[in-house]
């Protein structure tokens, strides 16, 4: 029998060798003539031991990583085929604790599939949810993903049924379904990983959305900086429309529904959706005053849902189990599961799906491991370059949008840095302020000024001039952006500032180093 | 080299895409595919073809940080500056590969062989520090593996 060996495609697992590593094992199969297969599936999302190579034996999926090119003929001759032992070796991948403590809805058959295999999706219950929708009338389809409280996985956690129905409801010639995959957040790569790893449960999703409120054209908007999830998604949807996914009747329906892969060009604001939409219309990408929502005047100036990937690409779920089923998960109003993204200065970095509520620390503890560098845990940024960042005594906050508030700190799309004692959190908010004087729109004055001030003003403490006036006037900026901007890079930066200098007070008294020396 | 034909390929890619919805965005990325950078030339082509003003076109293309106006280097490298990257080191070893190129972010070296830019964030978060050398990805860099980056692009 043919032994299957899986080696992942993902992009993370390619910037740590696994083409290096497929080779040799290819080379290996060669000079050893044995029966055996490569697979390139996505990534099981336990980026520390990328790349991760798992071998198919009689009973599951045995684990090996990280496996480098030198490694391999030590593998084969441990008998890695049948799941010998080796120092490398895990068992068996489902029960590696961090991945059997998840709970994965959205990221079922992430690197368990070949991403680009249609039976493979199949066989895991790809597509069930669509043809499910296909049964249901419009306002039955909406009416479940209200119901199962699925809120915006994109950062402002606006419930999705709702923004849905809006559209259903709006009149119009044409409706379109925009996926937003601009992710350019540090620490997110849940959107670049499905996409890499299970293309077709978002094309699935959004023919899914484009049933429920009438679209029948949709974008996925990428950013350029993911050309490896750009490249997966073309093949995707070429498959797709090739196997009457997409087109005219999608699965033999009468619904029509295509859609296509557009690259972005290197601008963070493109991820906030009046912008992209204007970049998709070939605009600079400058942001749009509310109203008219998108959903009313979106792409083209037509009714369009805006959606982030992992919002799109957990309605199959949705649609396949019944919201009730997905709404039992989580916590309060954070209902479902999040794809969590542990990254920085951590042991154990990678996705971690789980129902909302685990506390901040037990995500960075338990789940991540403590630091990389086996150092003291100093700080934990959350959501982005936009998120708060939290001290070790704030590690109670569940994973929650309103606890997380709650605190003056966001979820956002759920990605989370943290860093050991050896940061300078001065030096961490003087980059919140030069990231957003370098990605802002321009359109308003407080976050397009008041950032570069913001440098200034950071670089002033550091230097020991003024010290306690120019935290007022940091402060006193924070403020004006906060309340003066138009969107949230402008609005939110405060975040990452305000924390730093409220939870870290120590790291902006630089000690008068000249005097000291005298 | 041949110097290519702008003025007909320009014309050509504005032919094969203006159909698309939106189709700058997707004109400019395959113009600089081509090029290797958005020629000055092209501008007044694609403003006519399109319909827009010649600083509509303009504008697009000085608002995205991903097209250039001048040819890059013969190898790109682009290192992230983000935060999980920071917290991982990049700034150190940010210095270290301006140190071994002689150049800072955004400059070419004199021999033309490589342009240093910035990125925030390539999705490798969990496997920081990292880099992109012409469309491949690097992770986990440490002095050794960026150093061994930084001789490949030389070359
Ligand atoms: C500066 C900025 C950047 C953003 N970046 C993203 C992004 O990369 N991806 C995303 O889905 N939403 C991003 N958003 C949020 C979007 O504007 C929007 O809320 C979201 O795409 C809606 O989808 P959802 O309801 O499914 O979350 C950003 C917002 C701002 C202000
Ligand atoms: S806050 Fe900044 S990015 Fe947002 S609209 Fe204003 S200038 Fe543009
Ligand atoms: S922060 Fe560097 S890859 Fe994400």
């Amino acid at each position: 029998m043919t032994v299957t060996i899986f080696v992942p495609r993902d992009a993370a697992a390619l910037a740590v060798g696994a083409d290096k590593v497929a080779a040799a094992i290819e080379k290996e199969i060669a000079a050893r003539g044995v029966d055996a297969r490569i697979v390139r599936n996505g990534s099981r999302g336990m980026l520390w031991l990328e790349p991760l190579v798992e071998v198919r034996a009689d009973h599951g999926r045995i684990a090996y990583g990280p496996v480098r090119p030198s490694d391999v003929a030590s593998l084969f001759d441990a008998g890695f085929l049948e799941g010998g032992a080796h120092p490398l070796c895990h068992g068996q991948t489902h029960d590696i604790p961090f991945y059997a403590s998840q709970t994965r809805l959205t990221f079922s058959r992430c690197g368990v599939t070949d991403p680009l295999s249609l039976d493979d999706y199949r066989q895991y219950r790809g597509l069930t949810g669509l043809e499910k929708a296909i049964s249901m009338a419009p306002a039955e389809i909406v009416k479940e993903v209200t119901d199962s409280g699925l809120r915006g996985r994109g950062g402002a956690g606006f419930p999705t049924g709702i923004k849905w129905k809006t559209v259903m409801d709006a009149a119009g010639p044409q409706k379109y379904i925009v996926c937003n995959a601009d992710e350019g957040d540090s620490a997110t790569f849940a959107d670049r990983m499905i996409m890499e790893g299970d293309p077709f449960v978002l094309i699935e999703g959004m023919a899914i959305a484009g049933i429920a409120t009438g679209a029948t054209k949709g974008y996925v908007y990428i950013r350029s900086e993911y050309p490896h999830a750009i490249a997966v998604m073309d093949e995707a949807v070429r498959i797709a429309r090739q196997e009457k996914i997409l087109g005219a009747s999608v699965l033999g329906s009468a619904y029509a529904f295509d859609m296509e892969v557009r690259s972005g060009a290197g601008a963070y604001v493109c991820g906030e959706e009046t912008s992209l939409l204007n970049s998709l219309e070939g605009r600079r990408g400058i942001v749009r005053a509310k109203p008219p929502l998108p959903a009313l005047q979106g792409f083209l100036g037509r009714p369009t849902v805006v959606n982030n990937v992992m919002s799109l690409a957990s309605v199959p779920v949705i649609l396949d189990r019944g919201a009730g089923f997905y709404r039992d998960f989580g916590m309060g109003r954070s209902r479902g599961t999040i794809p969590i993204q542990i990254a920085g200065n951590v042991k154990h970095g990678g996705l971690y799906e789980v129902a909302f509520g685990l506390t901040l620390g037990e995500i960075v503890e338990k789940i991540g491991g403590g630091t990389a560098s086996g150092r003291p845990v100093k700080a934990v940024q959350v959501g982005g370059p936009l998120g708060a960042y939290f001290p070790v005594s704030m590690f109670d906050t569940p994973f929650d949008y309103e606890a997380f508030a709650a605190r003056d700190g966001l979820i956002g799309h759920a990605g989370i840095t943290v860093f050991d004692d050896t940061v300078d959190m001065l030096k961490q908010a003087r980059f919140a302020m030069e990231f957003c004087a370098i990605e802002s729109c321009g359109k308003c004055t407080p976050c397009r000024i008041g950032s570069t001030r913001g440098v200034e003003t950071a670089d002033k403490i550091a230097r020991g001039i003024e010290p306690e006036k120019n935290k007022v006037l940091l402060a006193d900026l924070c403020n004006t952006m906060k309340f003066g901007s138009l969107c949230a890079l402008g609005g939110f930066t405060p975040y990452p500032v305000m924390s730093a200098m409220t939870h870290f007070p120590e790291d902006f008294s630089p000690a008068p180093v000249v005097e000291a020396a005298e | 080299m041949p110097v290519p034909d702008i003025d007909a390929r320009t014309l050509s890619i504005v032919n094969d895409l203006k159909g698309l919805e939106g189709p700058l965005l997707p004109i400019l990325h395959e113009i600089q595919a081509e090029f290797g950078y958005v020629p000055e030339d092209c501008l007044p082509i694609i403003a006519r073809e399109l319909n827009l003003s010649r600083a509509e076109v303009h504008g697009v293309v000085t608002f995205y940080h991903d097209y250039r106006r001048h040819p890059a280097g013969r190898h790109v490298l682009k290192l992230c500056r983000a935060e999980a990257c920071q917290s991982m080191g990049s700034d150190r070893l940010a210095e270290k590969v301006k140190a071994l190129l002689g150049i800072d972010f955004h400059e070419t070296t004199g021999d033309g062989a490589v342009t240093l830019e910035p990125v925030y964030c390539l999705g490798l978060c969990s496997t920081a520090p990292a880099a992109m050398l012409d469309g491949e990805v690097h992770g986990r860099l440490d002095d050794d593996a960026i150093a061994d980056l930084v001789a490949e692009a030389r070359r």
